[in-house]
């Protein structure tokens, strides 16, 4: 008796909440860290990216209305998404990096933990970051924080799972909606953690992930007139000059790499999340 | 409307030396740029002749900076808040010559220099130096950055130089300013008081010039830190310029607030609002209500109520005491906002002035309302940073928000109902950093400032101030 073929998974883009294959019919050969092949990837496109720009758009303001509360429950539902597709994603991270099951396994789990972190912080951001000041006069005046809107993501070339999630969590928390590109080297786990946020009440658009190559799409995406902030973190120091240049068109948020290696695994501290916040301060005279 | 006879401030106050040079290491020193003139904008005189910094200059402040970085920043907060103090009492002190000299240099009402930019400038630097021992509770770290290279626009001298300056040096770090070309003689002042209170030399620098000036400070090696407020043309080629440096920025830029009107609003208070927000300070004011937003039921109504107090309004010597609208700051400003206006009219607007007398000499631009703006008229998308209103109507409380947002630009707006959960509703929903409900162009130092979109990023004033000058407390450098 032959051994059953198993029935592989074709790898797509992720945008507006659906599976398109890129526009340009355009894939790329993923191999394992062995180099053994894994599958064939999307390649996106500029058509692509700005496909995505535009369901991130659309996305915003239900998203950004969306109160806190809801936000936080939402990330909380991806969390448990995740942990329970852990066998899956260790065994991508197993293939993707080489690493051992043990140590895949415990990257799973922090990328978990770091989502339930994240999920806390929804309606918690704006009482750290807001404040009532005590004008000189008799006005009421409250500062409190704002999503920017769309926030184009360069995810980093390493931690296909773990330092995915460190970066995209911290911009959608907040009520930001966002354009992902992916790892190019290991991409997969990112299409399987898109099955995992289409499957957790995320709204369509409001996270989008391409695969591909990002000196290709990062520079349409910093260039983009409809994008509000980028984040630089899986950007070659190159890329990241060029795609600040591109960004200074519209006066983009920038977050710009760090000079070093990240350790994912470390307290991720709040910048993250206030890279892409704006402060809205309101007056109101005091009077009867 | 009553006749007044002239009620001019005494020039007397203040001493204008015919020359200034740059302020360098405590020191007045001359500039190897080619010296320039700045004028009374209100009578075109000259009131003294400035040095300009070139590159080797901005260099040597610097320079004087880095190596007073090193002994301030590691100077006790305390301390460097006594400096402060002090500072903001010699201001409180010597407030009336300030203000003639602003109004002098800048060309605006003696009533705003005076009531407005001066008290809120000693109040700024009152605000910093209560931070600057207090900086391990404001939440973000306690470093300062290194030296600040600082760029000011020509609106409000004093008062943007206040902002810069206070923050930064309540943080520990130097400053290298570069005032606006046509209003440099209240820094040059500003300078003198930081050589009274026995400031340490290069802790404040100061240098004269025009835009390359500027260009040398931002672009210098060593600065860490630049913290612009001008023009969003120039603000995008900063932004461009640090790129790939590390360099921190903030920038606070243009604007094309709209001032949202309900039908249901007090419409007398609208209408200060409305004078307020446009005509302050010659509607230079990157925060301007420059787009009026009105329900199309109180259009009528409301724009003769506006009429009428617009022809109440003293167009005239900035020094007198009953002056509301003083001059353009240049020759250059005004032909902008001319240009402006005109295209207002060509495409189809219609322009109102109130009956005017404007002075012989000098640079004067009436307050002027166009009513039948189209949102694809420039005069309704494009900064005028002049006494020019656009009015536009709307009918339900989305479109208002939905025309309010229809720009690039994102500083400012305004919000004028006697209905609280209508206010919040539409405060909530506009796309700007400060909201003004029922009130317009309040500032205070406790109180951020800044933009989203293309009017900048980063905050002025308030505990949120303090960011731009600290180096935050995570190992990542963000902006």
């Amino acid at each position: 008796m032959s051994e059953r073929l198993s029935v592989r998974k074709t790898y797509k883009l992720f945008i507006g909440g659906a599976f398109p294959r890129s526009e340009s019919g355009r894939s790329y050969v993923v191999t394992s860290a062995k180099g053994e092949f894994l599958a064939n990837a999307s390649k996106a496109s500029r058509k692509d990216a700005r496909d995505a720009v535009s369901a991130a758009r659309k996305a915003f303001p239900g998203w950004s209305g969306a109160t806190a509360y809801n936000r936080g429950q939402v990330i909380y539902r991806v969390a448990e998404m995740l942990e329970s597709r852990r066998a899956q994603f260790t065994a991508e991270i197993v293939a993707a990096d080489g690493v051992s099951g043990k140590k895949a396994g415990e990257l799973v789990d922090a990328a978990v933990d770091r989502l339930v972190w994240y999920a806390g912080w929804s309606d918690k951001i704006g009482a750290i970051r807001g404040s009532a000041n005590p004008v000189a006069g008799p006005y009421f005046n409250l500062s409190s924080t704002e999503p920017t809107g769309v926030v184009a993501v360069v995810a980093p070339p390493s931690g296909p799972l773990l330092g995915l999630i460190s970066v995209i969590a911290p911009v959608i928390v907040t009520g930001n909606t966002c354009v992902v590109v992916a790892s190019e080297r290991a991409p997969l786990p990112s299409i399987t953690l898109a099955e995992v946020l289409a499957t957790s009440d995320l709204p369509g658009g409001v996270v989008n992930v391409l695969t591909g190559n990002a000196e290709e799409i990062a520079p349409w995406l910093a260039g983009h007139m409809d994008v509000n902030g980028i984040d630089l973190t899986g950007a070659t120091p190159e890329l990241a000059q060029s795609c600040e240049e591109l960004a200074a068109e519209n006066l983009k948020r920038v977050l710009r790499p760090e000079a070093g290696p990240i350790d994912w695994l470390a307290d991720p501290g709040t910048e993250r999340m206030t890279a892409f916040l704006e402060t809205k301060t309101v007056w109101h005279p005091i009077g009867v | 409307m009553f006749e007044y006879a002239p009620a001019p401030e005494s020039r007397d106050v203040v001493d204008i030396k015919p020359s200034y040079g740059l302020f360098v290491n405590g020191e007045f020193v001359d500039g190897s740029g080619t010296a320039f003139k700045t004028i009374n904008p209100a009578s075109e005189e000259k009131l003294a002749e400035i040095a300009a910094a070139s590159a080797a200059d901005v260099d040597l402040a610097v320079q004087a900076a880095r190596k007073a970085f090193t002994t301030w920043s590691a100077m006790p907060g305390a301390e460097r808040a006594k400096y402060l103090f002090r500072i903001a009492r010699i201001i409180q002190e010597r407030s009336r010559e300030l203000a003639v000299l602003e109004s002098l240099d800048n060309g605006k009402p003696i009533r705003e220099s005076r009531d407005v930019d001066l008290p809120l400038v000693a109040a700024h630097f009152f605000y910093y130096a209560g931070w600057a021992d207090k900086l391990e509770y404001a939440g973000y770290g306690t470093r300062p950055i290194g030296v600040a290279g600082q760029v000011i626009p020509w609106n409000f001298p004093l008062l943007m130089l206040a902002w810069k300056i206070a923050p930064a040096l309540a943080c520990g770090n130097t400053v290298v300013l570069k005032p606006a070309e046509t209003t440099p003689l209240t820094a040059l002042l500003f300078a003198e008081i930081c050589q009274q209170a026995d400031l340490p030399p290069g802790v404040v620098n100061i240098v004269t010039g025009a835009g390359e000036t500027g260009a040398a400070v931002v672009n210098h090696p060593d600065v860490d830190k630049v913290a612009f407020t001008g023009s969003t043309e120039v603000g995008r080629l900063i932004a461009r310029s640090v790129a790939g440096t590390g360099k921190k920025v903030t920038l606070e830029l243009g604007g094309k607030a709209a001032n949202i009107v309900y039908e249901d609003a007090a419409l007398d208070q609208a209408v200060e609002g409305i004078v307020n927000g446009i005509f302050f300070n010659q509607g230079h004011v990157c925060c301007a209500g420059s787009r009026l937003l009105v329900q199309e039921s109180i259009a009528a109504e409301l724009l003769d109520s506006l009429k009428r107090r617009l022809g109440t309004l003293r167009l005239g010597d900035p020094l007198d005491k009953n002056t509301d609208i003083g001059a353009i700051n240049s020759a250059a400003q005004l032909a902008k906002i001319r240009e402006l206006s005109d295209a207002g009219e060509q495409e189809g607007a219609e322009r109102w002035s109130p009956a005017c007398a404007i002075p012989d000499r000098g640079f004067w631009f009436p307050p002027t309302v166009f009513t039948g703006v189209a949102q694809s008229h420039r005069i309704a998308r494009e900064e005028i940073f002049g006494p020019v209103l656009s009015v536009l109507t709307f009918r339900t409380p989305g479109e208002a928000v939905e025309k309010a947002n229809n720009t690039p630009f994102g500083l400012s707006a305004g919000v004028w109902t006697e209905k609280a959960s209508l206010m919040l509703w539409t405060a909530d929903r506009l796309r700007a950093g400060v909201v003004w409900s029922n009130t317009f162009n309040r500032f205070d130092p406790a109180s951020p400032f800044g933009g989203y979109k293309e009017s900048g990023y980063g905050r002025e004033g308030g505990r949120h101030g303090l960011e731009a000058y600290l180096a935050g407390s995570a190992p990542r450098e963000s902006r």
